[in-house]
């Protein structure tokens, strides 16, 4: 039975983030009943904004439950999501720890909803792709997406202002298959960027699998922005629905 | 692309915000994808007091040839300024 996209509710929430810290995070959960899987999303460098929110709900209606946490919460719960921005991104971002802190609380309080059937899986833009990676190499998920994550290899600038360090060598340390989607255009991560991922992964032996699109850069799947090319984020959503119904279905199903 | 890319200026000065002026003490400086523009790049500058937390701060994000216009505009107010402005 198909499931029903307008049955989903979502609210912001409460939850335990990094050091024990109060975090909001926007919680968007499928209407379906029984066992249901999982999504951990995370939010690109310019913040815990509407369009996220927006991919959020998407997940719900698509009869997930999913958890996007404000990683610039420190900036204040109740800050606006563009100042929250700005002011982290002068601070030179969230540090690797504490995001991984924030990740874990959200993973948590995914397995801990009443219809969890105790699958999460990770998706991020942008930061967030890196930031996917991370989670991946660091945590207990089951599949994670990367879209378009610069800096998980390649080399970071000299005086760069965000703290933020490549992740290829921890490749070996990946818990969960990986979907990679990039854009050919892409100037972080170029193809050549993805290319070496790719390359880390084989070498690792890990389940993965890449789409670079031809015609699309950075921020393909952004709607609201002129980088938005319809026909492969169209193709990216059911890449990411196929690898999340592949590897986040209910263990007894 | 993300530029990530943050050029900051300590400054003196005053900015009107949706609260009213406020003193203004740095300046973040940045081609990187806008919030509100409806531009794939924008040099956006954060005017802000960051004691008085996130929110004071007064945004703008410009296409790049509108910075650069802006940049030949400030630079001959300040020349046509003469010695009041050095």
């Amino acid at each position: 039975m198909a499931v029903r996209e307008e049955a989903l509710r979502a609210a912001n929430v409460l939850i335990p983030g990094h050091g024990g810290d109060e975090m909001n995070a926007y919680q968007a959960l499928t209407g379906e009943s029984g066992p249901r899987p999982g999504v951990l999303v995370i939010h690109h460098l310019p913040g815990w904004d509407s369009p996220t929110k927006e991919i959020t709900r998407r997940f719900a209606a698509n009869g997930y439950n999913a958890i996007c946490p404000n990683l610039y919460a420190r900036e204040g719960i109740d800050t606006d999501p563009d100042d929250a921005a700005a002011a982290a991104r002068g601070k030179g971002g969230v540090p690797d720890e504490q995001f991984l802190g924030d990740a874990s609380g959200a993973i948590d309080a995914l397995r801990a909803l009443p219809n969890s059937n105790g699958k999460v899986g990770v998706i991020g833009y942008c930061s967030g792709g890196r930031q996917s990676f991370l989670t991946a190499v660091s945590l207990a998920v089951d599949a994670a997406v990367d879209c378009y994550g610069a800096f998980v290899t390649g080399t970071i600038p000299d005086g760069f202002p965000l703290k933020v360090v490549t992740l290829a060598d921890r490749t070996g340390s990946l818990r969960c298959p990986l979907l990679g989607l990039f854009g050919d255009d892409d100037k972080f991560p170029t193809p050549e960027h993805v290319a070496e991922l790719e390359h880390a992964l084989v070498a690792a032996g890990k389940t993965y699998e890449f789409h670079s699109y031809e015609g699309a850069g950075h921020a393909f799947f952004a709607t609201d922005r002129p980088s938005f090319r319809p026909e492969a984020a169209l193709d990216g959503w059911q890449r990411i629905f196929s690898w999340f119904g592949t590897y986040l279905a209910d263990s007894e199903a | 692309m993300c530029s990530y890319l943050t050029v900051p200026a300590d400054i003196t000065g005053s900015a009107k915000g949706p609260d009213g002026w406020f003193s203004v003490t740095s300046a973040s400086v940045y081609f990187d994808h806008p919030f509100h523009a409806p531009l794939e790049h924008a040099l956006n500058i954060d005017f802000a007091d960051r004691d008085r937390g996130p929110g004071a701060r007064v945004a703008v994000e410009l296409s790049a040839d509108s910075a650069r216009e802006l940049v030949r505009c400030i630079e001959a107010a300040l020349d046509a300024a003469g010695e009041a402005a050095r």
